[in-house]
């Protein structure tokens, strides 16, 4: 009879202090988010509170509350757009192999990560400055935003096409400009689409919460929900959001599904 | 039938020493020297990693050999400005074993591709935004495949015989002097095949154009090639008319 293999393999030296680093630093990141168990089981009354005072969710400002929610939707849809459109450009040349050297690649990838290192409220706390309170600022911050997201994965996308057709209009002599116009670009299309309707349901995310900042949408009345005690309102919007974000995420997937249905 | 040559033919492919190896492997192709005339329709034969698919991909100038020399259309694309080898390759035409036609796009568009060597920018990008004149042009090159009543249909919505009828269609457009097929039937059904082979040459006969292609089909070979190439580990094993020929002598290619 053969010896079964050990459940666990005995880890070596190396492996020990990697796992023993490795807890160290979680236990020091909880340390410094501030763990407190005492503070957790305070919670829950509070909470109870909260929900005592915010239950039921006011329909007094409904429809004012409704007019933000679709100021909201208005700016997720023209940041995210504008960004998807500027991205197309600016991912041909980030792409390796299509139009630009490996110099413009680095450059433009860094500057994208660099679009999307910075996050979207920090883009809009900037825009207020630059254009004032309001949707303006909002929907330039989600332009920003979708142009550091999307302008990484087109350029991801057009590096994964098919390269065959791209290969069969050079040999005819095209230049590499009407290639990616018409090879790479229709081949990554289904990919675009898919990634700017995530940017979309993205955005609408990040544009609820704009307004804390004053840079337009909904967010501003749950601050002002929040800052004056009105808990019914505050849980209105909460809910709002929730079914809104929910909603077009589910939009999204549906439309994803049937594009990529459609491929094939 | 094809009419003999009284003049001195134009030689419109010289290959002459042409060796090719990647890193520190092994040559894919060594002192392989031959030439090729003007209308002549040359086979190129032999088993897998023989190095075909190398050679033509030196004659379109997409590798760079490693060492000899090459002429294709009087250029060598190894040495061409990319202007030369731009105005070269608006001559040559290609029609390869997976079709390469753009999936979303409509047959039509695909076809108007055809010309993006002659002349690019957006109105060829799309027959939405193609002149009347290229539309008709395209619209004619389809009608030679026999498929002009699916001009609208998508790409990828085409069987493989239609698919690879398009992308002659495609490759015609142009009025190409040297088209290279490289395996153009091996995706298909046998029946699609020999339509299709027999549509390719007797069009490219028509219209007098040089060919160089590679098939495994022996009798392909041997049918529709005015000469076969056989090409064993990287060298030229055989150069003769295929009329000389019968498929015993190639079958050792395969050996």
């Amino acid at each position: 009879m053969t010896d079964l293999p050990a459940r666990l393999e005995r880890p070596s030296a190396l492996a020990f202090v990697v796992y023993a680093l490795a807890i160290a630093l979680l236990v020091w990141s909880f340390d410094g988010a501030g763990w407190s168990a005492e503070k957790l089981l305070r919670a829950p009354p509070a909470l109870a509170d909260f929900w005592s005072r915010a239950w039921p969710p006011s329909t007094q400002n409904l429809p004012r509350l409704g007019w933000k929610m679709v100021e909201t939707l208005q700016i997720a849809l023209a940041g995210a757009a504008l960004g998807a459109v500027l991205a197309v450009p600016v991912a041909i040349l980030a792409a390796r192999g299509l139009i630009a050297g490996r110099v413009v690649n680095t450059l433009v990838r860094t500057v994208l990560g660099f679009l999307r290192a910075v996050p979207d409220i920090a883009w809009a706390l900037v825009f207020v400055v630059a254009v004032g309170l309001g949707p303006f600022a909002g929907m330039l911050a989600i332009m920003v935003d979708t142009l550091g997201f999307c302008g990484r994965f087109f350029a991801d996308d057009m590096e994964a096409v098919d390269k065959g057709p791209a290969e069969a209009l050079t040999a005819t002599g095209a230049g590499k400009i009407d290639v990616v116009a018409c090879a790479t670009i229709p081949g990554a299309m289904p990919s675009f689409i898919s990634t700017s309707l995530y940017a979309v349901e993205k955005a609408v995310r990040s544009s609820t919460i704009l307004g804390l900042v004053g840079a337009g949408g909904i967010g501003i009345e749950l601050k002002v929900g929040f800052d004056l005690f009105d808990y019914p309102t505050a849980l209105t919007v909460i809910l709002m959001i929730a079914v809104v974000v929910i909603g077009v995420e589910q939009l999204g997937v549906w439309a994803r599904n049937r594009i990529i249905g459609e491929q094939r | 039938m094809r009419t003999g040559v009284k003049t001195a033919p134009v030689i419109d492919i010289s290959v002459d020493r042409l060796a090719k190896s990647y890193g520190d492997g092994p040559p894919v192709l060594a002192d392989l020297s031959f030439k090729v005339r003007q209308g002549e329709a040359v086979a190129l034969v032999g088993a897998n990693g023989t190095g075909k698919s190398t050679l033509l991909r030196c004659l379109m100038g997409l590798t760079l050999p490693s060492a000899g020399s090459l002429a294709v259309l009087g250029i060598d694309p190894a040495f061409a400005g990319r202007r030369e080898l731009r105005a070269l390759r608006a001559q040559t035409g290609l029609v390869s074993q997976k079709h390469n036609l753009v999936p979303r796009l409509s047959v039509l568009t695909n076809v108007i591709h055809g010309i993006l060597g002659q002349r690019g920018g957006p109105t060829v990008w799309s027959q939405t935004f193609a002149t009347d004149a290229i539309r008709m042009r395209a619209m004619a090159a389809l009608g030679k495949v026999g498929l002009a009543d699916l001009a609208d249909r998508r790409a990828d919505r085409l069987s493989g015989g239609q698919s690879q009828r398009v992308a002659i269609a495609r490759a015609l457009m142009a009025g190409p002097r040297f088209l290279i097929a490289d395996e153009p039937c091996a995706s298909l059904d046998p029946s699609a095949e020999e339509d299709v082979m027999d549509l390719f040459f007797r069009l490219v006969r028509e219209e007098g154009v040089t060919v160089v292609f590679t098939s495994h089909n022996i009798s392909h070979a041997l049918k529709y090639g005015d000469r076969v190439l056989g090409l064993a580990r990287g060298r030229l094993q055989l150069d003769a008319a295929a009329i000389d020929l019968g498929t015993a002598d190639l079958r050792g290619l395969y050996d």
